[in-house]
């Protein structure tokens, strides 16, 4: 057996002074994804710190903001009547993750921290840049179908594998980080990262940092918003492509707007330049097609996954089309 | 089953064991003094192995013994010509990628499992080729093996035809994936004694296959198998690494225990081959078929071939004096594939009725319509008549549940938002099979039945069956009867495979319940008692506990004067969404035609799970190879997609259920592979009347749709 220490606490502060006691410790909460990694031979922490008795799970609104605990389990975000009301995109997503035996477990932060299902990361015979950086991308060349057409770097095609997350960049959401000496505030669309030179590095946390909450600010786009995921079978599959929508309509006319993609890129894809082109616009087919064009420009497929550039913009039409007609 | 529990003909006599958890399968024995092994798997596609080095892994805490090539376990048969094609642990050559070339013993399975981690092979590698249809693209010229080729009247007499279509078709590789893990425990004991938990389809046949490699006399060996959670063909051979275990087990002289990874059960344990087709039709304008060809190229291996019926439906389904097929094999460096449930003929058929239907579009005729016309009156390969058929029934029935008057012939019709609605249809058909097997009855005075035979049960629900047939014979309640299966030791009957067991054994078990009868009322008479007497009292008033019978039963003269098969319709409405392609089935109706239903819940979920796996080869199903590697790609239950719930809509099971009276004695057929059989064209067809796309290469993703 590859042995490996496991401790227990129950404060963010001890639980980060673990952490910086050893460099190859690691964090546990729901498990759902590194302990797939760990029997894959992936990774191979030498301690695992269990966090799940750190009491992270509050769900609230808090001024303008709704906060989340990073320990809050995907199931309780998603059910959560605050959530629901206020957030719906935010639970459409996550209710359209993984199965529910994995969302009881899985936590908030842990989702943010899964990796990529790139079937060249999991398997240690073949090259991968994100395994093991300088054996090449077996991605490229390979079974890319499900691979990225945005962002991708010559290191790594591979696509960033949450559903959650796509809600969360689409809602202005900000990270709250913490280490020894205190907590810092990141945007949500700088947590993770492309590949570029690093693929071995998903995401800007610091090796010494734990995720604590998130903060997502109110809108009034809960009414008219949908998250469409388009997948091989109908549930307990990844997205070939999702899109999170949401828009404050008034008098057929788009004041707010926000659009976010899913199974494209490295981390999840705001669509900033498709927003700006519907902000004041009629929510018309018209418009959402032209948003859809501007989305994909730059868009590059690697073979097995061309379809996703008809697939993408077809799905952004699909999304902004039902998220307009829910009344 | 032992102590079952069955209330009336709508309960399965394993069912309570089975959802309480009570139900014990192969890897659920607890042995004493048990160990674990794990294989150590070949990392090349192609080659020889250099050099093994195990010593680290003998020095691993826990580990017992290392087994490979190098010190190669004694297995005679191994020593001889011929013999089994892949020799494990006697060769090192390597065939495929995840070939076994060790076996790590310890004393956990997570040592075992480290261990085998810290073998290192090196190789001298060979180029390859996984990639099927590159190998097919490349055979043409080659001289292939397969099966005889078949010509009734005019070869391709679809070129010439009034209006003739010609298509090809591709199936990927697709794997069982049972939920139940493949292994098997093994306990090798002085003088070679041996018993073994398998995870078989016949345990007669594990029997045999051990006795064979091992060169020890049969009846050491005792095979047990009373419960098997799911096999859809894996199971119907003895595999390299089950005799890796036993080879185990005699080597260190204790038992051992292997269940492999989910990994491993792409590799190791066969697959659903892969396959490239072409149909060719030729029609009269009235609808009158008047040529069928069917070429089909199938999967197989380098170091040991394996064929099926692919091309068989095309030679007698339809009246049409001209058919030909043809049926080649093209080896690939990946393992041996197996049947999978439908086997051949489900590859054959989503060609064969993908065609069908798209003759009757080129023909602008409803497709039912088609069918009927060319519904043959006798077989016309064997020149005999049908034994039973009512398929114009079925297709009266099944349309008239799935709502086929909705459906529109000109394609695209039917339209909700962004979702096209359409309809489809398909045949299955499989032969109906009837081997030879033995069952002993013992009849007790306490007013209960037993009885016995070596069969298995890998889902179906043969103890139920068999129950049913004893039950309504000698009028005993099912829950005093009690039907043991699944060990080597009682009267010997085939394997679980081909849709045969219920003819087969059931047979034998009317048999054997005919007989107790008779042997009842000599008795009632022997002792001046009423001949309609209780068997109860008959037996007090002779003084006996008990009376037993063994028979043996097969097939007669039947066979030779009639061409038997079992039958099914499949209909399926799908709606497609037109902006991102996906395919949801929304309703399911699926007719089948197989004589009497002996057991109408087991005979239902038949239906239901070949309707569901179904979905899974025509929607979602496909084994993943990177070609360049050798490797499977997406070999986990995340990646490989078994349809889920949410794919699957209402299924609605109808059974013409009137006696075949040739068959057997009850007059019921098998219906195991017609329930999947033809079920992919079935959606593929609904597909096309939705959209107009005609897609000829399966599993029908989304891309497919869009592109």
């Amino acid at each position: 057996m590859i042995n490996f220490q496991y401790l227990r606490t129950t404060t963010a502060k001890s639980a980060i002074a673990l952490l910086l006691k050893d460099k190859n410790s690691k964090f546990i909460a729901g498990g759902t994804n590194l302990i797939d990694l760990m029997k894959r031979g992936v990774t191979a922490p030498d301690k695992l710190i269990d966090i799940n008795h750190v009491p992270l799970k509050n769900i609230e609104q808090v001024g303008n903001n709704i906060i989340i605990g990073a320990l809050a389990s995907n199931t309780a975000v998603a059910e959560n009547a605050l959530i629901k009301d206020k957030l719906p995109l935010l639970a459409m997503a996550l209710n359209a993750g993984a199965s529910a035996q994995l969302r009881n477990v899985a936590t908030v932060g842990g989702n943010m921290m899964q990796r990529t299902r790139c079937g060249y990361f999991y398997d240690t015979e073949m090259p991968c840049n994100k395994r093991t950086p300088g054996s090449g991308c077996g991605a490229i060349g390979g079974f890319n179908r499900m691979h990225a057409i945005f962002g991708t770097s010559e290191n790594c095609i591979a696509v960033h594998p949450s559903d959650m997350c796509i809600a969360l960049i689409a809602l202005d959401t900000t990270v709250v980080l913490a280490n020894a000496k205190g907590e810092r505030k990141i945007l949500f669309k700088d947590f993770h990262r492309l590949a570029g030179d690093t693929p071995q590095l998903d995401n800007n946390l610091k090796p010494d940092e734990m995720i604590i909450r998130l903060e997502i600010p109110v809108n009034n786009l809960s009414k008219n918003s949908h998250y469409t995921k388009v997948r091989d079978r109908a549930s307990y599959a990844f997205a070939l492509i999702s899109v999170a929508v949401g828009l404050e309509i008034v008098n057929n006319k788009i004041t707010d707007v926000r659009l976010a993609m899913g199974g494209v890129a490295h981390k999840p894809w705001r669509l900033t330049e498709s927003e700006n082109f519907l902000k004041g616009k009629e929510a018309t087919l018209e418009n959402f097609e032209q948003a859809a064009k501007l989305a994909m420009k730059d868009a590059k497929g690697f073979g097995e996954n061309d379809f996703k550039l008809k697939m993408a913009p077809n799905s952004i039409i699909e999304a902004l089309t039902v998220a307009k007609s829910k009344a | 089953m032992r102590n079952q529990i069955l209330k009336d003909e709508n309960d399965r006599v394993d069912g309570i064991y089975k959802v309480t958890g009570k139900a014990k399968y192969f890897a659920e024995y607890e042995l004493p003094g048990l160990t674990y092994g794990v294989l150590v798997t070949s990392t090349i596609t192609k080659g020889k192995i250099t050099s093994l080095d195990t010593k680290a892994a003998e020095k691993a805490p826990g580990v017992i013994s290392v087994l490979s090539h190098l010190n190669k376990p004694s297995a005679p048969a191994y020593e001889q010509e011929g013999g089994p094609a892949l020799k494990i642990f006697y060769t090192d050559k390597i065939f495929f990628n995840g070939q076994p070339i060790a076996i790590v013993v310890a004393n956990t399975f997570e040592r075992a499992t480290y261990a085998a981690s810290l073998v290192k092979a090196t190789y001298a590698k060979e180029s390859f080729n996984t990639d099927f249809e590159k190998a097919v693209s490349d055979a043409s010229s080659k001289k292939l093996q397969g099966q005889p080729d078949y010509k009734r009247g005019v070869e391709d007499a679809y070129k010439t035809a009034e209006v003739s279509i010609e298509e090809e078709y591709h199936l990927p590789i697709e794997t069982h994936n049972p939920m139940e893990l493949h292994g098997i425990i093994a306990d090798w004991r002085p003088n070679n004694q041996v018993t073994v938990y398998a995870k078989t389809q016949g345990v007669k046949a594990t029997q045999g296959t051990i006795a064979n490699v091992f060169k020890i006399p049969i009846e050491n060996i005792q095979v047990n198998s009373e419960f098997v959670g799911g096999g859809f063909g894996m199971a119907l051979r003895t595999w390299p690494l089950e005799i890796a275990t036993v080879m185990a087990s005699k080597h260190i002289s204790k038992p051992v225990k292997v269940v492999i990874t989910r990994m491993q059960m792409f590799t190791m344990v066969g697959n659903r081959p892969a396959a490239v087709q072409t149909i060719g039709l030729g029609a009269k304008k009235d609808g009158t078929l008047t040529g069928i060809t069917h070429r089909a190229f199938g999967e197989t291996s380098v170091y040991e071939n394996f064929t099926e019926g692919v091309v068989n439906m095309a030679k007698f389904m339809y009246q049409c004096d001209n058919v030909n097929t043809q049926y080649s094999v093209v080896p690939v460096d990946l393992g041996v594939p197996i049947w999978m449930r439908g086997p051949g003929e489900a590859t054959g058929a989503f060609a064969l009725e993908s065609a069908i239907d798209e003759m009757a579009h080129a023909l602008d005729m409803d497709p039912l319509v088609f069918r009927t016309k060319n519904d043959p009156e006798k077989d016309q390969q064997r020149n005999k008549p049908f034994s039973d058929k009512n398929i114009k029934e079925a297709y009266r029935v099944g349309a008239q549940k799935i709502g086929w008057s909705e459906r529109k012939n000109k394609h695209g019709s039917l339209v909700d938002g962004q979702w096209k609605m359409g309809y489809g249809v398909s045949i299955g058909v499989f032969n109906a099979n009837r081997g030879r097997a033995s069952v002993k009855g013992i009849l007790k005075a306490d007013g209960s039945l037993v009885l016995q035979s070596a069969t298995s049960d890998i889902g179906p629900g043969t103890g139920t069956g068999m129950t049913l047939i004893a039950s309504k014979l000698l009028g005993i309640p099912v829950d005093r009867i009690k039907f043991e299966l699944g060990d080597s030791s009682l009267p010997p009957a085939p394997s679980q495979g081909g849709s045969a067991t219920l003819s087969t054994v059931g047979s034998a078990v009317n048999d054997v319940c005919v007989s107790l009868k008779s042997t009842v009322a000599e008795l009632a008479a022997n002792a001046n008692m009423d001949a309609t007497s209780n068997f109860v009292d008959v037996l007090k008033k002779n003084n006996l506990p008990s009376i037993e019978v063994t028979k043996q039963s097969q097939a007669g003269k039947e066979r030779e004067e009639f061409s038997m098969y079992s039958f099914s319709i499949h209909f399926v409405k799908v709606k497609v969404h037109s902006l991102t392609g996906v395919v949801k089935v929304d309703k399911i109706v699926s007719v089948g035609d197989s004589g009497t239903i002996v057991s109408p819940k087991t005979a239902r979920s038949q239906m239901v799970g070949g309707a569901v796996g179904g979905v899974g080869m025509a929607l979602t199903e496909e084994s993943i190879i990177d070609h360049r590697y050798g490797r499977y790609i997406n070999n986990n239950f995340a990646d490989y997609h078994v349809p889920v719930n949410a794919d699957i809509p209402e299924i609605e099971v109808h059974f013409i259920n009137k006696p075949d009276p040739h068959i057997n004695p009850m007059g019921a057929k098998g219906m195991g592979e017609i329930a999947l059989i033809g079920f992919s064209a079935a959606v593929a067809n609904a597909v096309f009347n939705a959209t107009g796309k005609r897609i000829r290469t399966l599993p029908i993703t989304p891309d497919k749709i869009l592109a």
